[in-house]
């Protein structure tokens, strides 16, 4: 008996077929270089993910492709160029870093492009299987990346860790997925909405499998409670690493979320929104109390992720098409200066990551003058200081989330931002008023962590004078739902 | 006759399961998990889930737990004399009973008449035709993905794993 | 005969591998809980896809496995790699980070 093939719609997938596609041809230019020249595997990355961005951006009308697996709309681009932008950054930044650690090797590139691909397909997905190979395709990269500086006990600890939680989650979002399944016989979130409109009599099935995906998201996006291992993660991983986990995954998460919210609606709605501001608040205040208390600068970076993922949840919480947009605006600055503050703090820690105490920042300000005023000024955003992104950024979150009548949310995240602006002017206090403990020669950046950090500040700055021009962008790609 | 194979089955697969987290060696546990699969593969099979059933049987014991009893070889594991006294284990009988219980007062308070009505399973419902078919066209963007999975998985274990980079 | 028994059954081997994973020490074993709450997972689907007569529910299956099997892959290594750095693969010996 024939088949009949369906149509292959090879334009809308062509950014992931063009990122696993430069991943093999990492794998192969890693045997004829045989360990030397890590920078030329960065460029082929580079260039990879240069392709993929230009792929993305000629991307066509929205449309769904692929019997409904795969959506091709603005939302998907604007997550796309994200997730691109922020790998790109990681590419500098780990070039030094994996050459002094002896790391540069193809396949760590092959394996960040690889988990590009996963983010990519997940913000695309508007169907329960697209998004579980996704997430997987992301995470099974990322417990090698982790576990990456092989010969660091530290890193493997990291690795194992993050694999069996993830494992763990993976188990509860599946078993949700299963229950919303059976409930409603698709898997496609827009049959899912059309068939939960229709019946109630299985409605505990689905609160019971929506709970369950929360989890398993939760889990990923490091929602208190769920975000035990964040920590530990973050500071056992290659800095590299844990800068590409901080951002891109999170921002994965959060388009998922979003798209579920906004696709299946009606299944949702009261009891999803009332659980998504309880764990913002919670995810708010336990990562800024924790962060509070950090000496480790790796680990006050994690616990603070925790609470940024906080905060744009807040907008989630809110739900309406401009709160979706603000949040989408949010991840693009997060991502932007998140991932320059770890390439410094990879600068300052040395080889071997022997000195990421904050106090280790000491002195910078005398030894290293445009190092620690590009740090100012990223700290500065990621506090939320007008005028940088990050001020912009929270503000039309919160924007949305007034206006949508959750007053009290909002005051939880301003008096969380006021505990994130103490801990966040730390590093000021440390680079411009305290010795030094001890003589260390001074740190200077390499060519390519020049252009990552030079590239985050203008991005930093620009949202932040005309933040206006990039929400009609981020309102424009939202217009499909 | 198929409520009494899913009652052997079940439990056998369930009797498994306990006691694969209770045994205390970890071939064992490996050799209790083979049995569950076992188990499981034949609820398949009366699910009318034919391919799922074979595959089972030949990626999960025969791939999966290959490779785990093999790396628990290779390691030559033994869990930590008196790790677990008999406090600890009669804690473990404990939480899984008290967790089980839970989960399956929530299950069966799930309404299960309010699920579609059975249908009737059509011709070749679970072959490897059938799935075979649609997996080749309505899921054929999963499957690529699913190569691309694997790509990374093979390369990721290569480097985590061999000895020298 | 109802799926109920099939939904019954696979809701109390998630639950054992859910214990399994919080209370045993052993990461292999602890990972083949892991395993065990999958299984049940596709038990699930595998149920729901004969009672809706639908077979993506098989499918999801088959994608279940693959994923398992590349985590398998994965998951070892990393054991692996612990193990030669540590000599043990006790959840508890790996403490060198806090919490």
């Amino acid at each position: 008996m024939p088949i009949t093939i369906p149509p292959i719609d090879l334009l809308a997938v062509a950014p992931e077929i063009a990122v696993s596609g430069f991943a093999c041809l990492l794998l192969m230019t890693a045997v004829f270089l045989k360990g030397k020249g890590g920078w030329v595997n960065a460029c082929v990355a580079l260039v990879g993910l240069a392709v993929a961005g230009w792929f993305a951006l000629c991307q066509g009308a929205p449309r769904s492709a692929y019997s409904g697996m795969y959506a091709a709309d603005g939302f998907t681009q604007f997550f796309k160029i994200i997730f691109l932008l922020g790998t790109g950054l990681v590419v500098l930044v780990s070039v030094k870093y994996n050459e002094e650690e002896n790391m540069n090797n193809g396949e760590y590139y092959a394996l960040l492009l690889f988990s590009t691909a996963g983010m990519m397909l997940m913000a695309a997905a508007s169907d329960m299987m697209t998004l579980f190979l996704g997430l997987e395709l992301l995470s099974i990269s990322l417990y090698v990346l982790a576990g990456y500086a092989r010969n660091r006990p530290g890193s493997n600890e990291a690795a194992l860790k993050y694999f069996l939680l993830g494992g763990f989650a993976v188990g509860f979002l599946l078993y949700g997925m299963a229950m919303i399944y059976g409930a409603t016989g698709h898997t496609d979130f827009a049959g899912i909405g059309r068939e939960a409109a229709r019946g109630a009599d299985n409605r505990l099935y689905l609160v019971v499998g929506a709970v369950m995906l929360l989890t398993g998201l939760g889990f990923k996006v490091a929602a208190v409670p769920f975000h035990q291992w964040t920590p530990d993660v973050y500071e056992g991983a290659p800095i590299p690493v844990t800068a590409f986990m901080s951002a891109g995954p999170k921002a994965a998460v959060l388009a998922v979320m979003i798209r579920v919210y906004a696709q299946s609606v009606s299944f949702m709605h009261v009891d999803w929104l009332v659980w998504l501001s309880v764990l913002a608040v919670m995810t708010m205040t336990v990562g800024n109390v924790a962060a509070l208390v950090q000496s480790d600068a790796k680990r006050m970076l994690a616990f603070s992720s925790i609470s940024h993922a906080g905060y744009a949840m807040v907008g989630l919480a809110a739900a309406t098409r401009e709160a979706v947009a603000s949040v989408a605006v949010y991840m693009l600055v997060y991502t932007l200066m998140n991932i320059a503050v770890f390439g410094i703090l990879a600068l300052v820690a040395r080889k071997n990551e022997q000195r990421t105490k904050m106090r280790d920042f000491a002195g910078l300000a005398r030894s290293n003058p445009v190092l620690a005023v590009s740090m100012t000024i990223l700290v500065f955003s990621l506090a939320g200081i007008p005028p940088m992104a990050g001020f912009m950024a929270k503000f039309y979150v919160l924007m949305a989330a007034v206006k949508a009548g959750l007053y009290w949310l909002v005051l939880a995240a301003v008096l969380n931002s006021a505990v994130g602006i103490y801990y966040y002017l730390r590093f000021t206090v440390h680079m411009y008023m305290d010795e030094p403990e001890e003589k260390l020669p001074p740190v200077k950046a390499s060519p390519a962590l020049v252009v990552a950090i030079a590239l985050s500040i203008i991005g930093v700055l620009l949202i932040g004078v005309v933040p206006s021009a990039y929400l009609e962008m981020a309102g424009r790609a939202v217009v499909s739902f | 006759m198929e409520l009494l194979m899913f009652y052997g089955f079940g439990l056998l697969a369930l009797f498994a399961g306990v006691a694969m987290i209770l045994s205390r060696q970890p071939v064992t546990s490996a050799l209790l998990m083979i049995l569950n699969m076992f188990c499981l593969s034949a609820l398949y099979a009366l699910l009318d889930a034919h391919l799922i059933a074979v595959l089972q049987l030949l990626v999960y014991a025969g791939a999966i737990m290959v490779l785990v009893l093999f790396v628990i070889m290779l390691l030559n594991l033994r869990e930590k004399k008196g790790i677990i006294t008999k406090h600890q284990a009669s804690l473990q009988v404990v939480g899984v009973a008290a967790f089980g219980f839970f989960v399956m007062t929530v299950v069966s308070r799930l309404n299960t008449a309010a699920l579609p009505k059975s249908k009737a399973a059509s011709a070749g419902f679970g072959t490897v035709e059938a799935v075979g078919r649609i997996l080749f066209t309505d899921y054929v963007l999963p499957f690529e993905i699913a190569s691309v999975l694997l790509l990374a998985a093979i390369v990721g274990a290569v480097m985590l794993a061999k000895s020298k980079v | 005969m109802s799926v109920g028994h099939y939904l019954l059954l696979s809701a109390a081997l998630f639950a054992v591998g859910v214990v399994g994973v919080v209370t045993r020490r052993n990461s292999i074993i602890v990972y083949m809980c892991i395993e065990l709450m999958l299984n049940a997972v596709n038990l699930t689907f595998i149920a729901f896809a004969r009672q809706l007569g639908d077979m993506g529910g098989q499918i999801f299956t088959f994608m279940v496995m693959t994923v398992a099997a590349a985590e398998a892959a994965v998951g070892l290594a990393i054991i692996i790699s612990v193990f030669r750095n540590r000599l043990s693969v006790d959840v508890d010996d790996v403490n060198l980070l806090k919490g």
